[in-house]
């Protein structure tokens, strides 16, 4: 019988803290190694329709930079001082070959830096098939629909000749459904730390769905259900934190210590936008018919909202994130992003307006993902913790 | 990313004033002219960007056009630009991003006066056409915000793989059918008569081929214009809210002749000193210029005989020397053509070929990047073209930066002092190049 036991849950963050430190992904590796013909296609933030490169039998590879272990040596030959981060460590771990068992990459547009990286691969590793993934901002079924439908054909033919075989109806509609479970399981990771946060530290939760980039989803989804069933039998001390959603986390990462500074200085992460791809479909995606339709449909019209996705309706700018402290019962949000990231910072004056409309309370700050000194981090939340705290005595 | 289109206090101190810069400033008074009486005339006023600017359609509707970008030059220009950015940091915007985003934020906190000292209208609709840059689509997120008026997303597909696939062009002509002309019927109360579209289309063509054997008129030695400095001055009309007019027509036939003249007499190109004197350098330049140093940037390059041949700049509006016009036979889907073919929609490794290949037509002594702090979608990747183009043309490429209309990221020391190191470069080259026969 599955162990289920409290120190389970601190087995398995110890586990995927090891796979998140890995920088030469060796889990992947030796995925690729046990069997012949196995591929890997390695995605970028912030969203690709992973079911597609599960269903050519290949391993989805989240690559999310390379946080603050990695000494970048090349990459900043690369890259101006003003842009962000995360394409320079991501071209780091391309030349230095930590990348050398990746058969494909994907670049979904998300902005314009990891849509210029997309060509930058091409030319920089012409042996590694890259591949940009176009998004629709229109989201007619007709107009916008059509359009990513036919792009999804188009990936699912790349994804059949790396995989040297076809990818048929039958085994995407297979791979939604292991899917569907996947993200079922992250709802269920979230709607229990909402619950009890101080029985699922967000650092476990972000080191579990860090390892879902990594790991085969069979075996992830197995290892997020044991978290989740240990964690419900955990039973440590609660605090009087304050409850806040972080936004703005969803392309190059903060150090993992940031998101401990965060909880360590008296807040619980009941919300956030990290590693939107693990749950981004709200509901199940359907798991009849024409899967390549019901994948377009899932995106278009039931998927969660970023910056890098058109909100149509003016009366709807922000409500993703007033949703999320509403359903999560934050009490405020704290604004945590990218220095020189374009789609986080000019959506966060909107936010923030939204923020204000609806009387919560915020506050901002900027990180890189090698940023050392926690300290400032960790005073900021911890005022922002004690002044909400304050309001809601008042 | 834009253009200018006008030349406010620059002008003046101009040597001279040759026929189609006169008719220009007159094209861009009686245009702001327009703008700022719309309210008194009752024109409706559509905003929207320069590349995938849309303006055969909407002149189809009757919509007097800003350009967002535009004012932001012109206040660049006016040195008022910085000002500007500060007011909109001090609200809230960060100093990271993109300096046009701020400076017209910055602009409508102070009133949004335009560059004729007018009050600029609000717009009954802001047309999101997509093309080529992520910001544009949060920039207008952030108008819509204040003007609470119409918005229109036109979202065109990005040239990942080289070439238009028939997949994106039916996407687009699509949002045109079904949602950008219904919305702009709705927003003008005048009708969408697609005749009315093929004329303009048919008109903007005409210019565009005289746009396109002017500034394949640098191909000569010397070169009779400067095609990034001078360059932005041509690109002004047919980048702005003039294509598709007779002005526009007539602007490029003076042009043209004037630089036939030119090329007659051997001569080099206009600068704001007077003609230039000998052509010492010819140069490639990759990305936008910095507007708040314009004149000062410029002379760093007049005053050492370099001269651009050939930008990428003079196609963020509409690449043209490929061949591609607006056709009024195929009416919308040349618009979604257009759009697909701005120089920012293209792929990295597109740009590459295409700096690579004006280096060997231009016959250029190399490729200057200047790079844009504000600008991800020009800048990101630079570096890797520079080395790519250095590499594939063996010709010197040298890298600066600076900002749009952010006064605090021009240095105009550091500037010069790479400049005149990348000039030595390339007379350490020819040098080489004698010595080995
Ligand atoms: S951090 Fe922001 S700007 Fe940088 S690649 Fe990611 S989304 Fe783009
Ligand atoms: S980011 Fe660049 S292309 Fe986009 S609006 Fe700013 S200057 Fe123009």
């Amino acid at each position: 019988m599955e162990d289920t036991s409290p120190s389970k849950t601190a087995e398995i963050a110890a586990r995927c803290e090891e796979i998140f430190t890995d920088l030469d992904f060796n889990a992947a590796r030796k995925w690729k190694a046990g069997k012949p013909g196995r591929k890997v296609i390695g995605f970028m933030p912030f969203y690709v329709p992973r079911e597609l490169i599960h269903a050519a039998g290949a391993l989805p590879l989240g690559i999310l930079g390379g946080g603050d272990q990695l000494e970048v040596i090349h990459g900043d030959a690369y890259f101006q001082s003003y842009i962000c981060r995360i394409p320079r460590s991501t071209v780091e771990l391309g030349i230095s070959g930590r990348l050398d068992f990746v058969d494909g990459m994907l670049f979904p547009s998300i902005c314009d830096v990891i849509r210029n990286l997309s060509g930058m691969w091409k030319l920089m590793f012409p042996r590694v098939a890259a591949r940009y993934v176009d998004l629709p901002q229109n989201f007619d079924g007709e107009v916008g629909g059509e359009f990513y439908r036919s792009g999804l054909q188009e990936l699912r033919h790349w994804l059949a000749d790396i995989a040297s075989h076809p990818v048929t109806d039958e085994a995407i509609r297979a791979s939604v459904a292991v899917y569907n479970k996947s993200r079922a399981l992250i709802r269920e990771l979230y709607a229990l730390r909402a619950a009890e946060p101080w029985n699922v530290p967000s650092a476990e939760v972000y080191l579990l769905l860090r390892a879902g980039l990594v790991l085969p989803v069979e075996e992830h989804n197995e290892l997020v259900r044991t978290y989740i069933d240990a964690a419900r039998s955990r039973d440590r001390p609660f605090k009087d934190n304050s409850r806040v959603v972080v936004s703005g986390v969803f392309c190059e990462q903060p150090p993992l210590n940031l998101i401990k500074s965060i909880e360590l200085s008296g807040c619980y992460i009941v919300g956030d936008d990290f590693m939107l791809v693990t749950r981004w479909e709200k509901s199940d995606t359907a798991e009849d018919g024409d899967p390549i339709a019901a994948l377009a449909s899932a995106y278009l019209h039931n998927s969660l909202s970023t910056s890098a996705k058109y909100e149509p309706d003016a009366a709807r700018k922000g409500a993703y994130l007033i949703e999320s402290v509403r359903k999560n019962r934050a009490e405020g949000v704290i604004f945590a992003m990218p220095s020189f990231c374009d789609p986080a910072l000019l959506e966060r004056p909107m936010l923030q307006n939204a923020l204000k409309a609806a009387g919560i309370p915020f506050i901002a700050f900027k990180y890189a993902e090698n940023s050392g000194q926690m300290q400032p981090i960790r005073e900021q939340a911890g005022t922002f913790a004690d002044s909400i705290k304050l309001w809601s005595g008042e | 990313m834009s253009t200018i289109i006008t030349h406010p206090k620059v002008a003046k101190a101009w040597v001279f004033k040759d026929a189609s810069m006169a008719k220009q400033k007159e094209m861009m008074n009686r245009h702001y002219g327009r703008l700022a009486d719309a309210p008194q005339t009752g024109e409706k006023v559509a905003s929207t960007f320069v590349p995938g600017n849309l303006n055969e359609l909407l002149m189809c509707f009757g919509f007097a056009v800003n350009l967002p970008e535009i004012n932001a030059i012109q206040n660049g220009l006016r040195k008022t630009s910085g000002n500007f950015v500060m007011e909109a940091e001090k609200i809230g915007h960060s100093e990271d991003v993109c300096t046009y985003v701020k400076s017209d934020i910055g602009m409508m906190a102070r009133g949004n006066i335009g560059p004729n000292g007018r009050r600029l209208p609000d717009p009954d609709v802001l047309l999101l056409s997509c093309t080529g840059c992520f910001t544009f689509m949060k920039w207008f997120e952030l108008l819509r915000e204040r003007y609470r008026c119409e918005t229109i997303m036109f979202h065109t597909p990005y040239m990942a793989d080289g070439k238009i696939a028939p997949d994106m062009v039916k996407y687009m002509v699509k949002q045109l059918e079904k949602d950008v002309i219904p919305k702009l019927e709705r927003v003008s109360g005048v009708k969408f008569d697609i005749d009315r579209l093929r004329e303009y289309l048919k008109k903007s063509a005409r210019a565009e081929d005289d746009l396109v054997w002017v500034l394949q008129s640098a191909k000569a030695t010397p070169s009779p214009i400067d095609a990034y400095f001078g360059g932005i001055y041509y690109i002004g009309p047919i980048f702005g809210a003039f294509r598709g007019t007779d002005d526009a027509i007539e602007y490029y036939k003076f042009l043209r002749e004037e630089i036939e003249g030119r090329l007659a007499q051997g001569k080099g190109p206009v600068t704001p000193g007077g003609d230039m004197g000998k052509e010492r350098y010819r140069l490639v330049v990759e990305g936008p210029p910095n507007y708040t140093n314009f004149r000062q940037f410029w002379k760093m390059f007049y005053e050492e005989g370099a001269v651009v041949v050939a930008s990428s700049y003079t196609k963020v509006g509409g690449t043209y020397d490929f061949g591609f016009r607006h056709n009024p036979d195929k009416p919308l889907e040349s618009l979604a053509e257009y759009c697909l073919n701005v120089y920012t929609n293209r792929s990295l490794p597109m740009r590459v070929d295409m700096l690579e290949n004006y280096i060997g037509e231009y016959e250029a002594d190399g490729l200057l990047i200047n790079s844009i702090k504000s600008c991800n979608s020009f800048s990101a990747g630079q570096l890797l073209i520079m080395r790519e183009v250095e590499r594939r043309t063996g010709k010197p490429a040298a890298f600066i930066e600076t900002d749009l209309v952010d006064p605090r990221y021009f240095s105009p020391a550091n500037v010069k002092n790479r400049l005149e190191s990348y000039f030595q470069m390339i007379e350490q080259k020819r040098a080489r190049a004698r010595a080995a026969g």
